[in-house]
């Protein structure tokens, strides 16, 4: 095909504009509009406090339109809802057993009253438990199936006692039931026992009664084994699960037997109940009652106590001091304890009401107090190789559990008594420490020097957690400086630390920085000797957080004078790294205001730097952004005002300390550029001498930054940005100079780049890039030492020369993407402009020389274009040449001067061209074609309409 | 031809009392009507009574084991024969537990060499060409209660190496002192045996401490009589080396079916006796015996 010869379309942008828009109507007072703010002339009372969403119908201008979408919600949203209600029910169903009967759990459970929402519920402490208590050692399980010694003898055999035994011991193991299971971890032994509970239930379901009780009564012997001796508070959570699984199974059992003809009220009686129902009932309690070893029976027992209410209205209220005093036949007291906590479980669950056994329980276990020292559990414990605090941990959730339950609603009179009791108790730092956790805050709180006093007598270090309570206002001081005094004299670090975090809690929600100070102070005291702060860096941590939590004002927190020497204690890189990102995190979510106290400044430079200084090879990608992030909130919130000086220089510092993290880097180009643009915005646009060189250097801070990114398109959109940014400052050398750096670096582009770990082809970022580039060029004057469209050729230049992907158009989207621009270069006065830079529209002033080099280029362009089309021709290449031709015709139709003959042929062969093999989106054709019409029916526009009776869709070709 | 016959008392727990009535159905289910003879109810009570072969000859044991003593036995007619409709049929019976002269009905109780046994059997009398269906079903019998008070009898005991007897050397026992209390030796069967007791000292752990219920069965016969304790249960009520000085509960539910009131006839006896039994951790084994009467009230 000849040289085609182009001739831009003269356009007036503001006749277009204005023939575009639509008509304006101006909306009526009443008339529906979506977007018209919601008035409401009637005033409905809103249920819920959604306040936001309120609308009154005397509109104020000032006031922000509310929002539609909330105006939907009344009350809470439907989400936190479900949400809450998720949460009442897990506790119910801890076994995921069916809802329905979990359901009818709760309501009982509501029902009966006595346990409120303010009781720590058990499921809450299992896991803790499970998590606290494990071992590495090896586990065994011993069960004995089958032999079921409290059976009656069978009549009619005459054989003496022992032999009978022993005959019996041989049919057990001739059945295989016996099973030793030695050498478990502990995830098998978990595994093991929860494969005992589901095959309790699948005997359950296959009416296997018997085989299920066995089951239930060979898991409850396992805890009379005390072997492994940490695993067994673990070993307790997982059995007693069991246990509450075989008593539902059951209760509700029972349950169902009454209600085959009627459903029995929650709230039955024993009268209510009928005999079959009674005699089951009363079936399985003879059975339990024959079990010969003492735990089982308790155990199993305890767990279908709530079955009593079948028989009778007392039988809850008389079997469980029975089941109390049975307790003390036991003699491991940590097994003891553990059955003791498992009755009040029992006990606070069905019958919630009875605090005697409850209390009795508890008075007994001080009763029995002393078998902990005694010499079969330290025989145990030298077996085992058990310290006696490891031993005496075991015990704490058990008594913290059943003072829990004895002290919920408790009158102050009995608990009064149990702390007398326990006083007698020789003081043990263990009951100690429970009684403090479990009684009422209050309670703990009015007493708090009894109990200081008591800590002091105690010989082992216990864990004061009266931090958590709230004292009176006057003794606060009082109880602190008493507190402090016995803390002090701590000596071993480790226990100094233990207490000293609760306490500091204490300080830091009642005084102010100076007590604060002070005990910092005491801790550095404490803990730097032999460098003993290097074994508790959880503690320090968790100093710091709580200091933290109260300390919101970063001036008053960084003028405590120990609060950085404090810091210096976290000598370890991963733990201190830790501590700064806290520190920032809470800065970030608290600062709310932009801040230039240099305190700040500088502590929290040096505590980004700690940050930044941590980065290293090996540091994980994640890690890098969040720490990037942080620091970036940082550069955010500092500003120094008008002072855009010492901005800037803080930003040269900042380059100089983060220099690894690009995102910062990042961060602080684009606040430079922010500053560049808040200068101009103080200047009115029209810049003083001063501030000119202030906004160049800016320029000049970008300009040597972008460069040390290794991002290729941040490199590429920052230039472009802060061309943008130099141009709009009439700082033109800087901006060609950044313009003319972006075209030099796109050769660099890889053809693919990674995105979020995937390699993806980097085309569509290069022309989206390019299509950016180009629409700003619009408003670049030529350099005028450089020949005409110098950016222009450059970058096409570049685009030639790139190494694009094989069989890809982008080389060819590029050109017909530059036409737009070229003619919209031609035009007299350009679309937009910069104010006080004068583009080339003013320096050519139209020059026909001018027009005539665009024009030239446009030729070339569509040169390249149509040869590109013809290459298309063959095989594959047509539906990709339909698509470009298609194209290259919007382009001619939206900017070429179609009065011009050649152009129009070329048009309509276009046109043809990419109908041609029917690869064209009819819809688009069609639309295309209305719109061209459309067009034709205007002045001047006679050409046009002309052409369009030359154009044929696919469907009449 | 699939027919069966079920017999369903109406009392859940089975329990009937002298001079009762034995109220319930029996059940046919067949799917086609069935043709019969007749259905009839019997009721049995028998003792039976074994000879251990510890007191005479195994051979004696075996062969001249003791008469069985029948407590009662009648039988009524449901049914006339005739035909059953097919589906499932229930026939209501009622049948007086009336003793004949001077007989009196004994406690149900089952036992190692005394068995004393109830029984309801219904039989569907047929043609010749089919099979006679047959359905037993046990009941139990609780004798009257006992008339005048019962008299609690509570026992006071100390247990300490000078009050064992067997024991063959004294010198190598271990020193202990246990001293507990039974509320009653004279206990009513429906309630359990209470108690407790007090570990005061031992120089050696203990490592359980049980309740064994025994029976204590006697038979006589022409050629004497026999007598023999057994094993009924073991409960154990303290394990390991439980706190001294601290009382721990005795507490046994007697079990159903293996005990009942002590009983004493002319030709068994039935007693019931509990022992205390302490096992140490040198594996001593130190009892202490309590017989008890048992009775209904």
């Amino acid at each position: 095909m000849a040289a085609v010869q182009w001739h831009s379309r003269v356009r007036n942008y503001e006749a277009e504009l204005q023939g575009c828009r639509l008509e304006s109507v101006p909306v009526e007072f009443g008339d529906y509009h979506p977007l018209k703010p919601i008035t409401v002339t009637e005033s409905k009372s809103r249920r819920g406090g959604r306040k936001g969403s309120t609308s009154s119908s005397s509109s104020s201008s000032s006031s922000a339109a509310p929002d539609p979408l909330s105006s939907m919600l009344d009350g809470t949203d439907p989400l936190s809802m479900f949400a809450a209600a998720s949460v009442g029910e897990a506790p119910a169903a801890p076994h995921g057993a069916g809802s329905g009967e979990a359901g009818r759990k709760r309501k009982e459970k509501e029902e009966e009253a006595g346990v409120g929402l303010d009781f720590e519920p058990w499921s809450a402490k299992r896991g803790e438990i499970l998590a606290r208590f494990t071992t590495t050692e090896k586990l065994s399980i011993n069960l004995f199936m089958g032999s079921d010694k409290g059976k009656a003898p069978s009549p009619g055999s005459a054989v003496s006692e022992k032999v009978r035994t022993r005959l019996e011991e041989l049919d057990d193991l001739e059945e295989g039931s016996q099973r030793e299971m030695l050498n478990l971890s502990q995830q098998d032994y978990v595994n093991r026992i929860e494969e005992l509970n589901q095959s309790l239930k699948e005997a359950w379901a296959s009416d296997q009664k018997v085989k299920a009780l066995k089951i239930v009564i060979q898991c409850s012997k396992l805890l009379s084994d005390t072997a492994v001796i940490q695993f067994y508070p673990s070993k307790f959570v997982l059995i007693t699960d069991i246990l509450d699984t075989f008593g539902r199974l059951v209760y509700d059992r029972i349950w169902s037997m009454c209600s085959d003809s009627r459903l029995l009220p929650d709230s039955f009686s024993a009268d209510d109940v009928n005999d079959t129902a009674k005699e089951t009932c009363l079936n399985w309690f003879f059975k339990i009652a024959s079990i010969r070893e003492l735990i089982p029976r308790l155990y199993v027992e305890a767990a279908i106590l709530k079955c009593n209410r079948f028989l009778s209205k007392t039988g809850i209220q008389e079997t469980l001091p029975r089941l109390t005093a049975m307790i003390r036949g036991i003699g491991d007291p940590l097994v003891a304890v553990y059955a003791r906590a498992y009755l009040c479980r029992v006990g606070m669950e069905v019958a919630p009401h009875l605090k005697d056994s409850l209390n009795k329980n508890f008075f007994d276990l001080l009763g029995s107090f002393r078998q902990i020292h005694g010499d079969s559990v330290q025989n145990q414990l030298v077996l085992q190789r058990v310290e006696i605090p490891v031993y005496l941990t075991l015990y704490s959730p058990a008594i913290h559990w059943i003072l829990q339950c004895v002290s919920y609603k408790a009158p102050e009179a009995l608990l009064t008594e149990m702390m007398e009791r326990c006083k007698q108790i020789g003081n043990n730092a263990l009951l100690l420490n429970s009684v403090m956790w479990a009684f009422r805050a209050e309670f703990v709180a009015a007493r708090a020097t009894d109990f200081i006093g008591m800590i002091k007598d105690c010989d082992e270090a216990g864990f004061p957690k009266s931090g958590l309570c709230r004292p009176p206002e006057s003794e606060r001081l009082s109880i602190l400086n008493e507190a402090w005094k016995v803390i002090t004299k701590v000596r071993s670090p480790q226990d100094y630390i233990n207490c000293a975090e609760i306490w500091v809690e204490f300080t830091c929600r009642h005084f102010t920085k100076r007590e604060v100070n002070t005990v910092l102070s005491d801790i550095i005291k404490h803990m730097t000797p032999d460098r003993a702060f290097e074994e508790a860096y959880p503690q320090l941590q968790s100093v710091i957080r709580k200091v933290l939590t109260y300390f919101h004002d970063f001036s008053v927190l960084f003028s405590m004078e120990r609060f950085l020497p404090f810091l210096d204690m976290f000598q370890k890189d991963s733990v201190r790294v830790e501590v700064c990102r806290s520190i920032m995190e809470v800065f970030i979510k608290y600062q709310q205001e932009p801040t230039r106290d240099p305190v700040i400044l500088n502590a929290l430079l040096h505590v980004c730097k700690t940050m930044h200084d941590s980065v290293n090879a090996l540091t994980l990608d994640d890690e890098k952004r969040s720490l990037a992030l942080l620091i970036n909130g940082f550069i955010r919130m500092v500003s120094f005002g008008r002072d855009f000086e010492q901005q800037l220089s803080f930003c040269v510092e900042a380059r100089a300390t983060f220099c690894n993290l690009e995102p910062v880097m990042v961060q602080l180009i684009h606040t430079v550029n922010q500053l560049a643009m808040e200068t101009r915005r103080v200047m009115r646009g029209s810049h003083s001498r001063k501030t000119a060189a202030f906004v160049r250097a800016c320029a000049a801070y970008s300009f040597i930054t972008i460069p040390s990114l290794t991002s290729i398109f941040s490199r590429l959109n920052l230039y472009l940005l802060s061309g943008q940014v130099a141009l709009a400052n009439q700082c033109l050398s800087q901006a060609d100079a950044f313009l003319k750096a972006a075209v030099s670096v796109l050769p660099e582009v890889p053809r693919s780049i990674s995105v979020e770990g995937k390699l993806r082809s980097s085309e569509g970022f290069l022309l989206d890039f390019i299509n950016n580039f180009l629409s700003t060029l619009l408003v670049v004057p030529d350099h005028p030492e450089q020949g005409v469209l110098y950016l222009v050729r450059g970058l096409l230049n570049m685009v030639q020369d790139y190494t694009w992907e094989e069989n890809s158009d982008a080389k060819v989207r590029v050109y017909i993407s530059a036409l737009p621009i070229l003619a919209a270069m031609s035009q007299e006065s350009y679309l937009y402009c910069i104010p006080k830079v004068d583009s080339n529209e003013t320096l050519y002033g139209g020059d026909p020389k001018f027009v005539a080099e665009i024009n030239k280029l446009c030729e070339t362009l569509i040169g390249q274009v149509l040869d590109h089309l013809k290459t298309l021709g063959r095989d594959e290449g047509v539906r990709r040449q339909g698509s470009l031709a298609f194209s290259l015709f919007g382009c001619l139709l939206a900017h070429g001067d179609l009065r011009n003959n050649k152009l129009n042929q070329l048009a309509v062969n276009l046109w043809n061209l990419s109908h041609k093999h029917g690869y064209c989106d009819t819809r688009t054709s069609v639309r295309t074609l209305e719109y061209i019409k459309h067009q034709g029916l205007q002045p001047n526009m006679s050409h046009i309409s002309e052409m369009a009776q030359r154009l044929s869709l696919q469907s009449r070709a | 031809m699939s027919a069966s016959l079920d017999i369903r008392l109406k009392r859940a727990n089975k329990v009937y009392h002298e001079g009762e009535v034995l109220a319930g159905v029996v059940v046919i289910i067949s799917k086609e009507a069935v043709q019969h003879q007749g259905i009839s109810l019997t009721m049995e009570g028998i003792v039976n009574l074994q000879l251990s072969s510890k007191s005479v000859g195994v051979f004696e044991a075996f062969y001249n084991s003791v008469k069985p003593i029948q407590l009662i036995t009648s039988n009524i007619e449901v049914v006339k024969p005739g035909k059953v409709p097919g589906g499932k049929t229930e026939i209501p019976f009622e049948f007086p537990l009336n003793v004949k002269g001077n007989k009196v009905l004994y406690e149900t109780y089952h036992g190692v060499f005394v068995n004393i046994q109830y029984t309801l059997r219904c039989d569907m009398k047929r043609s010749l060409l089919a099979k006679d269906l047959s359905k037993t079903c046990e009941f139990m019998v609780h004798c009257q209660p006992q008339k005048g008070k019962l008299l609690p009898s509570p026992v006071d005991f100390t247990i300490t190496p000078e009050t064992m007897q067997n024991v063959k050397e004294r010198g190598s026992l271990p020193k202990f002192m246990i001293r507990g209390r039974l509320n009653a030796t004279n206990c009513v069967i429906t309630q359990p045996l209470t108690g407790e007791l007090v570990v005061e000292s031992s120089e050696v752990p203990i490592k359980s401490i049980e309740l064994q219920l025994v029976r204590v069965e006697t038979c006589g016969c022409a050629e004497g009589y026999a007598r023999d304790a057994t094993e009924i249960q073991n409960i154990q009520i303290a394990e390991g080396d439980i706190c001294h000085g601290l009382p721990i509960p005795i507490y046994m539910v007697f079990p159903r079916l293996f005990t009942c009131p002590t009983l004493e006839t002319t030709n068994f006896k039935v007693e019931f006796e509990v022992n205390v039994v302490m096992v140490l951790h040198d594996d001593h084994l130190i009892t202490e015996n309590f017989p008890l009467k048992l009775c209904r009230v």
